[in-house]
C-alpha cells in the first residue's frame, strides 16, 4: 500500500513538542492509514525525533493498535464475565462459519470485515454482545449473528 | 394545555437494545402532531426492561414503560393523552403498580441520583438538580475545610482498593510542588463491569463537579480524565459536558470569579486493563507503555510527569458534590462505621434485573440479589457470585448472608472492586469460571514482573488440562503454590491479585475440582471435553435425526430402533442434544 506518508506532516506540527502526545497521534495515524504499518512508524519516529522502538513499543502495547490492515468493518465480540457464562463461545463460532474465517485468520478475504475478541464492552445485561463499528448488539443467539451480516455485506462495486 | 413529556433512556444499553428506534419513531410523530416534550436521557439501571420510556404530565401520572416496542409506542401515547392508563409494560409508577417499584425500594441514590432522571448533554438539567452548588459551596470554603469534610465523611476509594479519599487529598495536598495534577480513572476495565460507563453517559457533569472541588482543595490546576476507547458515548458526553462547564465558568481561568484556575482534559486509553493500575495509568497519559512502577513514590508524592498527583475512580469523584452540599455527617448516617455511604454495582450474569444498582453498605449480598436484583432470571438454583472481576472472587451461597463492606467482602478471600457483580447458577462450572478470569488475566499482565508474567501461564495451562479431563490430584497444589507466589512477587495489583478467583474457587468449590481431577466429570455440564452424551433407550423412536446430523458418524441404529452413541468416537459437540426432539439424549 503505497501511502503519501506527507499526510501526517499536519498531525504532526500539531503535536510537536507537547508531552504526552504519542498515543494520540498514533491514534490519528491509524485513523488515516487503517493500521499502522513499519514505514508510518519510522516516519514519524523521524519526524518527532522520537526512537522507533518506543513507538513501536507503544504501539505492540495497547491493543488498539493494529499493525496489519484491517477490514472495513470491525466487530468486536464481548469475551466479559457476563457473555462468557451466556455462551458467547457461540457466537464467536457462529461469526467465524458465516464470514467464512480460515483457521487463524482475523479479517475476511474481502477485506469487509474484522473479528476481534473484546474484554469487555460494558453492556452485560445484554449478553452476549457483540459490537459492529460502533453499534452494539445485544441478547444474541448464534442464529442472530447471519442477518446482522447482511446489513454489512453489500460489496461495494462503485 | 401542559406538554406531556416523554423521556427515552439512550445510554449504550439502550441504544443496543434498540431505544434509538423508538426515540426516532416518536420524534417523527412529534414533528408531524407536536404536544410533546421529547427529552433524552441515560441510563436509569434497569437495563434488563431496555428500551425504557418515561411519561409524564398526563392524568395517568409519571410512568416509566420497559421494552417498548417502536410499533406500539405511538399508540401508547396517544392512551396516555387520553387519560387513560397505557397498556404496556408498566415499570415504575408513582400512583400505580410498576414491576419495578420494589426494586427501587431498596436503593439509595447518590452517585445515580441524576441517571435515567436527566439530560446528560444539558448542563441546564444538572444546574436544575443543584448542579454545581457543590462547587460554589466549596469555593467560599478554605482548602482545609473540604480537606477535613470529606475526611469526616469517612469516604473511601471506590475503585475497590478503599483507602481513605480525605487522606488521599491531605498527602497531595501537602506535597510540595507547584504544580498539581488529579486525574479520574475512568479506565473501567474488569470484565462484567459497567458502572463508570454509565455514570459518565448519564450524569458527567457531577464527575467533572467533583474533580473541580477535589483540584481546589488539593491546590492542582489542571486534571484528566483517563476514559476506555471502548465507551465511546461516556467519551462523548464528558467533552461535551466540559465545554458546557467552561462556557459557565465552572471550568478554565478564575473559575467563578475567585481567581481559582483549572482545565481538564480526556485522555482515551488505548486498550490495556493494567491501565487501571494507577502508575500505570499516569505513565499511559505521559504517552508511554502503561507499565506500573513501584510505590512509592506514591503519586501524591511524585505521579503525572513528577509532579504530585491525586487519582480517584469516577464513582469517588461522583460522591463528591454531594458530601460538599449535605455534610460529612448525613454521609456518615448511610452504611457502616467503617464503610460510610453507598456502593454502586453492575449485576449481571443469570440474575432477573440485571443493570446498575445503588445500594447502602452494609445490606446483605442476599438483599442485592432478591431483593433489589429481582433473584434468579431462571429455574437453576443459585451457584455463586463472583465479585471484583479479574481481582476479586467466587462467594457460594453459604456466603450470602456476608454484609457489603470493604472488610467483610475481604474476609471472604474476594474483594470489593469497582462493583462488577456476576450471578452464576448451577448451570455455571466454577473450574470454567476460574479458568476464564486467569486467560483474562494472563493475557492483559503487562510482563514485567516473572511470576505474572509466566506463573499465570503455568496455572491457565493446569486450569486448561482440568477443564479438559487431564488433569492430576497434584495440580491443586501445585495451583495453591503458584498462587501463592504470584501474590508474593507481582509488583502491581494486578499480579497480586490475579490468582483470587482461583483461590476462592478451590475454597469454596473444591468438589468441582476433585469431580473434574478424579472423576473426570464436569457437574455442571459445562466443559465440553468432559460431557458424555447417551440415548436413552426408552425415549428413543428411532427417528434418526441424531444420526443423520451427527458430524463423525458415530450414532448408529435401524430406523424405529433406540440409537447408539460410540463414545470412542463421539466428539462431544452436542448436536445429538439439540437436534433430538424427544429429549432421548442425556447431557452428563
Amino acid at each position: 500500500m503505497d501511502k503519501d506518508l506527507t499526510q501526517l506532516d499536519a498531525m504532526i506540527e500539531k503535536y510537536r513538542g507537547k508531552p504526552g502526545v504519542l498515543i494520540p497521534l498514533l491514534q490519528e495515524a491509524q485513523h488515516l492509514f487503517g493500521y499502522l504499518s513499519k514505514d508510518v512508524m519510522r516516519y514519524l519516529a523521524r519526524e518527532m525525533g522520537i526512537p522507533a522502538a518506543d513507538i513501536y513499543g507503544v504501539a505492540t502495547f495497547y491493543s488498539i493498535f493494529k499493525l496489519k490492515p484491517q477490514g472495513k468493518h470491525i466487530i468486536r465480540v464481548c469475551k466479559g464475565t457476563a457473555c462468557h457464562v451466556s455462551d458467547a463461545d457461540s457466537i464467536k463460532d457462529a461469526l467465524i462459519s458465516a464470514l467464512k474465517l480460515e483457521e487463524g485468520a482475523d479479517t475476511t478475504s474481502d477485506m469487509n470485515f474484522t473479528l476481534v475478541e473484546v474484554a469487555c464492552l460494558g453492556c452485560c445485561s445484554l449478553a452476549p454482545v457483540i459490537m459492529i463499528d460502533d453499534t452494539t448488539y445485544g441478547k444474541l443467539s448464534p442464529e442472530a449473528i447471519p442477518a446482522i451480516l447482511e446489513r454489512y455485506s453489500f460489496v461495494e462495486e462503485q | 394545555m401542559k406538554p406531556i413529556t416523554v423521556k427515552v433512556g439512550l445510554a449504550s444499553c439502550g441504544v443496543a437494545a434498540g431505544a434509538l428506534e423508538v426515540y426516532n419513531t416518536i420524534k417523527e410523530y412529534n414533528d408531524r402532531q407536536g404536544g410533546l416534550e421529547l427529552k433524552q436521557t441515560a441510563c436509569i439501571g434497569m437495563c434488563f426492561e431496555e428500551p425504557i420510556v418515561e411519561l409524564d404530565g398526563g392524568t395517568a401520572g409519571r410512568l416509566s414503560l420497559g421494552k417498548v416496542d417502536p410499533a406500539r409506542i405511538i399508540d401508547i401515547i396517544e392512551e396516555y393523552r387520553r387519560g387513560e392508563l397505557p397498556k404496556a409494560n408498566i415499570i415504575l409508577a408513582d400512583t400505580h403498580p410498576g414491576s419495578c417499584n420494589s426494586l427501587l425500594q431498596g436503593q439509595t441514590r447518590i452517585v445515580l441520583r441524576n441517571c435515567g432522571v436527566i439530560d446528560p448533554k444539558s448542563i441546564e438539567d444538572y444546574i436544575a438538580k443543584d448542579g454545581y452548588s457543590a462547587l460554589k459551596k466549596a469555593l467560599a470554603m478554605k482548602p482545609e475545610d473540604i480537606l477535613n469534610e470529606v475526611t469526616d465523611s469517612g469516604l473511601r476509594g471506590r475503585g475497590g482498593a478503599g483507602f481513605s479519599t480525605g487522606k488521599k487529598w491531605s498527602l497531595a495536598r501537602d506535597s510540595k510542588g507547584t504544580k498539581k495534577y488529579v486525574v479520574c480513572n475512568a479506565d473501567e476495565g474488569d470484565p462484567g463491569a459497567f458502572m463508570d460507563r454509565s455514570t459518565l453517559e448519564g450524569d458527567p457533569h457531577n464527575v467533572i463537579e467533583g474533580m473541580i472541588i477535589g483540584a481546589y482543595a488539593i491546590g492542582a490546576d489542571e486534571g484528566y480524565v483517563y476514559c476506555r476507547a471502548e465507551y465511546p458515548k461516556a467519551i462523548h458526553h464528558l467533552k461535551l459536558a466540559i465545554a458546557a462547564a467552561e462556557e459557565h465558568g465552572f471550568l478554565g481561568q478564575n473559575i467563578l470569579g475567585t481567581g481559582f484556575n483549572f482545565t481538564l482534559h480526556i485522555k482515551e486509553g488505548a486498550g490495556a486493563f493494567v491501565c487501571g493500575e494507577e502508575t500505570a495509568l499516569m505513565h499511559s497519559i505521559e504517552g508511554k507503555r502503561g507499565m506500573p512502577t513501584l510505590r512509592p513514590p506514591y503519586p501524591a508524592a511524585s505521579g503525572l510527569w513528577g509532579c504530585p498527583t491525586n487519582i480517584n475512580n469516577v464513582e469517588t469523584w461522583a460522591n463528591i458534590s454531594w458530601i460538599i452540599n449535605h455534610g460529612a455527617s448525613e454521609f456518615h448516617k448511610i452504611g457502616t462505621d467503617k464503610s460510610p455511604g453507598t456502593k454502586v454495582f453492575a449485576l449481571a450474569g443469570k440474575i432477573a434485573g440485571s443493570g446498575l444498582i445503588e445500594v447502602p453498605m452494609g445490606i446483605t449480598l442476599r438483599d442485592i440479589i432478591y431483593k433489589v436484583g429481582g433473584g434468579m432470571k431462571t429455574e437453576k438454583p443459585f451457584k455463586a457470585v463472583q465479585i471484583g472481576g479479574p481481582s476479586g472472587g467466587c462467594i457460594p451461597a453459604s456466603l450470602l448472608d456476608t454484609t457489603v463492606d470493604y472488610d467483610s467482602i475481604d474476609a471472604t478471600g474476594a474483594i470489593m472492586g469497582s462493583g462488577g457483580m456476576v450471578v452464576m447458577d448451577e448451570g455455571t462450572c466454577m473450574v470454567d469460571v476460574a479458568r476464564f478470569f486467569l486467560n483474562f488475566t494472563q493475557n492483559e499482565s503487562c510482563g514485567k514482573c516473572t511470576f505474572c508474567r509466566i506463573g499465570t501461564k503455568r496455572m491457565l495451562e493446569i486450569l486448561t488440562r482440568i477443564t479438559e479431563g487431564k488433569g492430576v490430584p497434584e495440580d491443586i497444589q501445585r495451583l495453591e503454590e503458584l498462587s501463592s507466589n504470584i501474590c508474593k512477587a507481582s509488583l502491581c495489583g494486578l499480579g497480586k491479585t490475579a490468582p483470587n478467583p482461583v483461590l476462592t474457587t478451590l475454597r469454596y468449590f473444591m468438589d468441582e475440582y476433585l469431580a473434574h481431577i478424579e472423576e473426570k466429570r464436569c457437574p455442571a455440564g459445562v466443559c465440553t471435553a468432559l460431557i458424555r452424551y447417551e440415548v436413552i433407550a426408552d425415549k428413543c423412536i428411532g427417528c434418526t435425526a441424531c444420526a443423520r446430523k451427527c458430524p463423525v458418524s458415530c450414532i448408529s441404529g435401524s430406523i424405529k430402533q433406540p440409537h447408539i452413541i460410540d463414545q470412542d468416537k463421539c466428539i462431544h459437540c452436542g448436536t445429538c442434544y439439540t437436534v433430538c426432539k424427544f429429549n432421548a439424549i442425556r447431557k452428563g
